[in-house]
């Protein structure tokens, strides 16, 4: 299993083994959701937001 | 004593078993106490007394330990233990702190006796005190803030609710120099829920007066500012409502640091803080429904969750933490503190992860 930093929180990411491009995980430590920029080497970005109205 | 109450890993049993007592036990605090011992795997509780229900079971007073075999005796009528739980009322401890200890190892109390460390804050705050020379004693109970010193602690003072919401917020900039006492101002918000006020109650705790409300009841000069005051270093401007909530405290801290802050600073420095922590859980705006802290999903837990906010073009930093105040408020505390003080691991007896779905906590 290999490991990624989370560029919201920095902390590390356990990624599984089959991980494809264009995937949503979230980190463990902060929740943010990440989107797999890329596999080999693993690169993660911030998700693309949910659109929704929060009671705003 | 057992019950099935509480769900605990059995790794923590096999280790020596302590004998404790819940003084007040017929209080929230004190049920709270007796449902978190009961599935300890180190400790046996021998003894739970109450003034009010003396002769009667624990079950008579809380529902949720009908299975507990132990009946309520007199407050008068101590029995030696190895820990001895107090959660009476404030000024009784205090009182009493000598009976206690005559009975005792190691006495833990969840008023606000011996939380302060000078005795002219008591003047200042409370209605003075008559055990001062306790107060250099007691150890603060929250572990997060006071770990270091709880070994072997013989007195341990439980922390306020709205304090330790406020600590844990608070806690990680203080200690990255983002606050102090001569850097930026802190305004915070505390909602709780009714069980703050104890099970006794009064008019303004009645069902058909509480509840809906969201109720400034303390908007200036809480008594817990002393707390935070004592143990952040931090004056703090402090208001507390009360909302309707059974179980809960949800502090809103509102920080303007004199320097710039960055998103990568405020993770560095809440990872830090909080990371190894096994009761902490940071929680800013990632995914799901709960994006914030939240006291429904830490209640009945002893977990804290903190996160927090940059809002640049106001310079503000806003922090947001959430407990649930009978647990890491105050019982969950005190048992955590305790395995701290007799070297247990620290999450004995304290395993239980919360529910979810859940309706008003």
């Amino acid at each position: 299993m290999s490991q990624a930093e989370c560029v919201e929180c920095g902390a590390d990411v356990s990624l599984h083994d089959d991980l494809e491009a264009g995937e949503i995980i979230d980190c463990a430590t902060c929740g943010a959701e990440l989107e797999v920029i890329d596999v080999s080497p693993p690169v993660l970005d911030r998700a693309p937001e949910l659109e929704e109205d929060w009671g705003e | 004593m057992s019950v099935g109450t509480n769900a605990d890993t059995p790794d923590a049993s096999g280790g020596e078993t302590y004998t404790a007592s819940v003084v007040g036990g017929t209080g929230f605090t004190g049920g709270e106490l007796l449902r978190l011992l009961a599935g300890h795997p180190n400790v046996e509780v021998t003894q739970a007394t109450s003034r009010s229900a003396t002769n009667k079971t624990v079950g008579h007073a809380h529902p949720n330990l009908r299975g507990l075999d132990l009946r309520f005796s007199d407050p008068d009528d101590l029995e030696s233990v190895d820990v001895l739980f107090s959660a009476t009322p404030h000024g009784v401890s205090m009182g009493q702190v000598d009976d206690y200890f005559e009975v005792a190892d190691t006495v833990v109390d969840l008023s606000a006796d011996f939380r302060l460390p000078e005795a002219a804050a008591y003047d200042e705050w409370y209605d003075g005190h008559v055990s001062p020379e306790y107060l250099e004693k007691a150890e603060y109970a929250l572990p997060e803030l006071n770990r270091e010193n709880l070994p072997g602690a013989e007195l341990i003072a439980g922390g306020g609710c709205n304090a330790t919401a406020t600590i844990l917020g608070l806690k990680p900039l203080v200690d990255e120099g983002v606050l102090g006492p001569e850097t930026g101002e802190v305004v915070v918000d505390v909602k709780v829920g009714s069980s703050e006020g104890g099970a006794s109650g009064g008019a303004a705790s009645s069902h058909p007066e509480r509840s809906g409300v969201v109720r400034p009841y303390a908007p200036t000069g809480h008594r817990h500012e002393a707390e935070i005051e004592a143990y952040l270093g931090l004056s703090v401007s402090f208001t507390v409502h009360a909302v309707d909530m059974v179980r809960g405290a949800s502090a809103t801290c509102h920080v303007f640091p004199d320097g710039p802050v960055s998103k990568g600073d405020l993770w560095g420095a809440y990872r830090g803080a909080y990371e190894d922590e096994p009761f902490m859980r940071l929680v800013s705006g990632g995914g799901g429904v709960y994006r914030y802290p939240e006291p429904k999903a830490v209640a009945g837990t002893n977990h804290g969750e903190v996160g927090f906010e940059l809002d640049p073009g106001n310079k503000r930093v806003v922090v947001f933490s959430a407990i649930d105040n009978m647990m890491k408020g105050s019982a969950g505390q005190a048992v955590h503190a305790t395995n701290v003080a007799l070297g247990l691991p620290e999450t004995a007896g304290l395993g239980f992860g919360g529910l979810h779905p859940v309706g008003s906590p």
